[in-house]
């Protein structure tokens, strides 16, 4: 299983969705994005917006003080 | 039985469409406008964005001032009004002076600039469409804008288009 990484915690409003969503649009069906974000909007609404376009949240998980992992399936 | 068409998701779905009437050309409400666009389309909704008057200096191929448009006036106008680059803030304009601040700024706090929500805008594959009758006005042709505009439209294409999703006039 390939996973791509992109790391979105410098980035603000609407470029962490942005990015995640052209990052995602580049993968081929089953590949997997690792995705390194801050808390607040991101870690709350990356995941949630992924799920509702179908694609599949396989680990939300914390990795060092505001910072997360959260691995998305195309 | 339940009517699937009926049920609070699909209602959801449905309307899961937002259109934007780009009017002002201001660079500040321009990169409002590219924010609430590339946000929206990033999170699953389908994005509509409509040009008119000012708006239409966003669209030109040209993005500093150029000579653009049919005919005498038109072309001066076309020269003072610019396109992307020579946006105005709408707002302590300073003679062009705010917007090279706030590009500035917005570089140095790694928030996306103008011309990067545009680029986005593009790869998202945003329904960029440009105002038929302020393209009359202005002396300005579909071959005057960048590739991505979609279409020529009015009033009655553009409420089509948005029917059952937000509308929004910046």
């Amino acid at each position: 299983m390939t996973t791509f990484k992109l790391d979105i915690t410098r980035e603000h409003c609407p470029m962490t969705f942005v990015k995640t969503k052209i990052a995602l649009s580049k993968l081929n069906a089953g590949e997997v994005l690792e995705v390194i974000l801050s808390e607040g909007e991101p870690l709350e609404n990356v995941p949630k917006s992924s799920r509702e376009q179908g694609y599949k949240v396989l680990e939300v998980s914390h990795v060092e003080g505001l910072i997360h992992r959260v691995l998305i399936q195309k | 039985m339940e009517t699937p068409e009926f049920t609070t998701e699909n209602q959801a779905k449905a309307q899961k469409k937002l259109s934007l009437i780009s009017f002002s050309g201001d660079f500040d409400k321009l990169v409002a406008t590219f924010t609430l666009a590339t946000g929206a389309a990033a999170v699953g909704y389908d994005v509509n964005i409509f040009f008119t008057f000012w708006g239409l200096n966003a669209i030109k191929k040209e993005q500093g001032r150029a000579f653009v448009g049919k005919g005498f006036l038109p072309k001066m106008f076309g020269f003072f009004m610019g396109g992307l680059r020579s946006a105005p803030v709408s707002r302590l304009n300073f003679m062009g002076f705010s917007p090279k601040i706030f590009r500035y700024l917005m570089r140095k706090k790694n928030v996306a600039t103008l011309e990067e929500l545009v680029e986005a805008a593009k790869n998202l594959e945003i329904n960029m469409y440009a105002c038929e009758m302020a393209m009359h006005i202005l002396g300005l042709e579909k071959s005057d804008f960048i590739h991505e505009v979609k279409g020529v439209l009015g009033v009655a294409t553009f409420l089509d288009l948005s029917e059952g999703g937000r509308t929004i006039f910046i």
